[in-house]
């Protein structure tokens, strides 16, 4: 014990921030890739939440209006939301006006403490749903990012969001209210440039991540965005999609893992058992894969064993 | 049986059984734990850390209520007994399997209550214990929460709901997959005392003992349990619970 402290001492003095890496969070700062007229997308780490990335993981994008710039899911943390919000100010000359919500899950809503809540908006089912969960939520974000969390409280977004057309400072969006990915989806279509946000129902070589998916619901909104004429697609996880491929790879995921898990259990392997099996090749580039199917195991084997494993 | 049970829970009898005990192997996943369970699970047995007991877990903990263990020695030889614990759990032990006719192989769900080793210790029948295992991150609460079905209010409606079926391993070996609808109370959650399936006999068509397992309060609620017994043809079980309830089942008739 007293080794280690002598050693961190020592290495300290030669090099304080190796020395201190590990207790305190860096900043964070977010970079914007244009997509088109006044929108650019954040690319989140195409990772697991961890220290090492500050939860910084979704990604995120910025639409510049004559009211001030939308900001569509703002981050995992109080200053994750701060830092996308002076890039946005940044790029788009105007504070933020208005910020989307596209779900419940940390890495896309937590961030929503740095903003007032008058101007957070999510469909409705989120509200509920961060209403449920969200200290939940708060709990294991400052389990796992520690000091990258500091500040940030649990702030409901207004859950007043519906289908339909959208206007706000002049910018004409079209809002899906879907659900699959969790119980209250989020998608927007930026009508000036065509390009579909998709948030976490489309992932783009980043495997998808289910832990209140219900996969009936999430391949109908996959049938609706489909169906939806747009020119570029920004996955909730993932590289900007510009050849139409993200939403068929998502389907394709979704599809082999609920076979696979129901073969699984037909054939009789326990769940880590489950989370060892072969993943195809054709998912080769797909990120974070082996851990999205160890989470799905997780979050689909029981209700599977007690629907296929024979009463007695 | 009876003496590991009470080891188990009561540090007292611990105290009596380490001072007994030889100096255990240094433990290579440095556990704060270690020396304590080598102590009063294995006492002066020998003990050896042995790559071939293969603890498979997944790479995170997605619910802590909930982790999958799968326990593979089968390239271990004549094995008779699995001790499958976590070092840092609030009820460390989760099964201990004595192999009757059956294969070393064992998978169930156990409860984490924190970052801890969990680890298989295999007895052979000279008595040494070989030992395997790993650290495993995980949030609080698997063991000091609620089940699950408590907050629904159902378990009641629900307990003792058996399902179960068999596969061929191999040649003369059979997998044998059970599960039990139970609240698995861990008696750590205020005002809900302890209340788990202590015991699982697993017999063939004749009602030769093929294994017995004692069961914790750290196996995951609703447990399941996979095993590979060397008997083919029909394979009857029976789960015995705290209050003796007695959950029955019949594979392969």
């Amino acid at each position: 014990m007293r080794l280690d402290r002598r050693a961190l001492v020592l290495a300290g003095l030669l090099s304080p921030i190796a020395a201190f890496a590990e207790q305190f969070a860096g900043k964070y700062n977010p970079l914007a890739d244009p997509v088109g007229d006044g929108l650019w997308m954040v690319r989140g780490a195409d990772e697991a939440i961890g220290f090492a990335n500050g939860g910084a993981i979704a990604n995120s994008a910025i639409i510049a209006t004559d009211a001030g710039a939308v900001l569509f899911d703002p981050g995992v943390s109080r200053e994750h939301g701060l830092a996308l919000g002076a890039l946005a100010q940044r790029l788009t000359g105007k504070a933020v006006g208005r910020v989307y919500v596209s779900h419940l899950h940390p890495d896309h809503a937590m961030g929503a403490a740095a903003f007032d809540p008058a101007i957070v908006h999510a469909l409705p089912a989120t509200r509920a749903e961060l209403e449920r969960d969200g200290e939940g939520f708060s709990d294991a974000m400052y389990r796992l990012l520690a000091d990258w969390m500091k500040g940030t409280a649990v702030v409901l977004p207004q859950g007043d969001l519906s289908d339909g057309q959208a206007e706000f400072g002049g910018r004409k969006f079209r809002l899906l209210a879907l659900k699959g990915h969790s119980g209250g989806d989020l998608a927007l279509l930026d009508e000036a440039t065509g390009t579909l946000i998709a948030g976490d129902l489309v992932f783009h070589d980043r495997a998808p991540s289910t832990p209140h998916a219900s996969l009936p619901d999430w391949r109908k909104s996959l049938d609706v965005l489909a169906a939806l004429p747009h020119r570029l697609l920004l996955p909730g996880h993932g590289p900007i999609d510009r050849d139409g491929s993200a939403i068929a790879q998502t389907r394709d995921w979704l599809d082999w893992l609920e076979a696979t898990l129901r073969d699984s259990v037909a054939q009789g392997f326990d769940m880590s058992e489950a989370g060892e099996l072969p993943i195809p090749p054709r998912f080769a580039a797909l990120k974070a894969a082996r851990y999205e199917l160890q989470r799905s195991v997780s979050h689909f084997y029981p209700a599977l064993e007690a629907e296929l494993l024979p009463r007695l | 049986m009876r003496r590991l049970t009470i080891a188990a829970l009561s540090s007292v009898a611990s105290f009596v059984v380490a001072a007994n005990a030889q100096a255990a192997p240094v433990d290579p996943l440095k556990s704060p734990m270690w020396e304590h369970h080598a102590a009063r699970l294995f006492g002066s047995d020998k003990i050896v850390f042995d790559p071939r007991v293969a603890v498979r877990i997944p790479e995170i903990a997605e619910n802590q209520r909930v982790f999958p263990v799968t326990v593979d020695a089968r390239s271990v030889p004549d094995v008779r007994r699995i001790v499958l614990f976590a070092d840092l759990n609030p009820i460390p032990v989760a099964l201990d399997y004595r192999l009757a006719e059956a294969e070393p192989f064992v998978a169930t769900r156990i409860k984490l209550d924190q970052r801890t080793p969990v680890r298989a210790a295999v007895q052979t029948a000279d008595g040494t214990w070989h030992v395997g295992g790993a650290w495993i991150d995980a949030a609080g609460g698997g063991c000091s929460a609620p089940p699950v079905s408590r907050v629904k209010g159902d378990w009641a409606d629900h307990l003792g709901e058996v399902r179960g079926a068999q596969w061929l391993e191999k040649a003369g070996e059979t997998r044998l997959r059970m599960t039990f609808r139970h609240p698995m109370d861990t008696g750590l959650v205020e005002n809900i005392p302890a209340y788990n399936i202590e015991h699982l006999s697993i017999r063939d068509d004749s009602g030769k003992s093929l294994g017995e397992m004692e069961i914790f309060g750290s196996v995951a609620e609703d447990p399941a349990f996979t095993v590979v017994v060397n008997a083919r043809g029909a394979i009857s079980f029976e789960a015995r619970d705290s209050a003796g309830l007695r959950f029955p089942g019949k594979v392969g008739a």
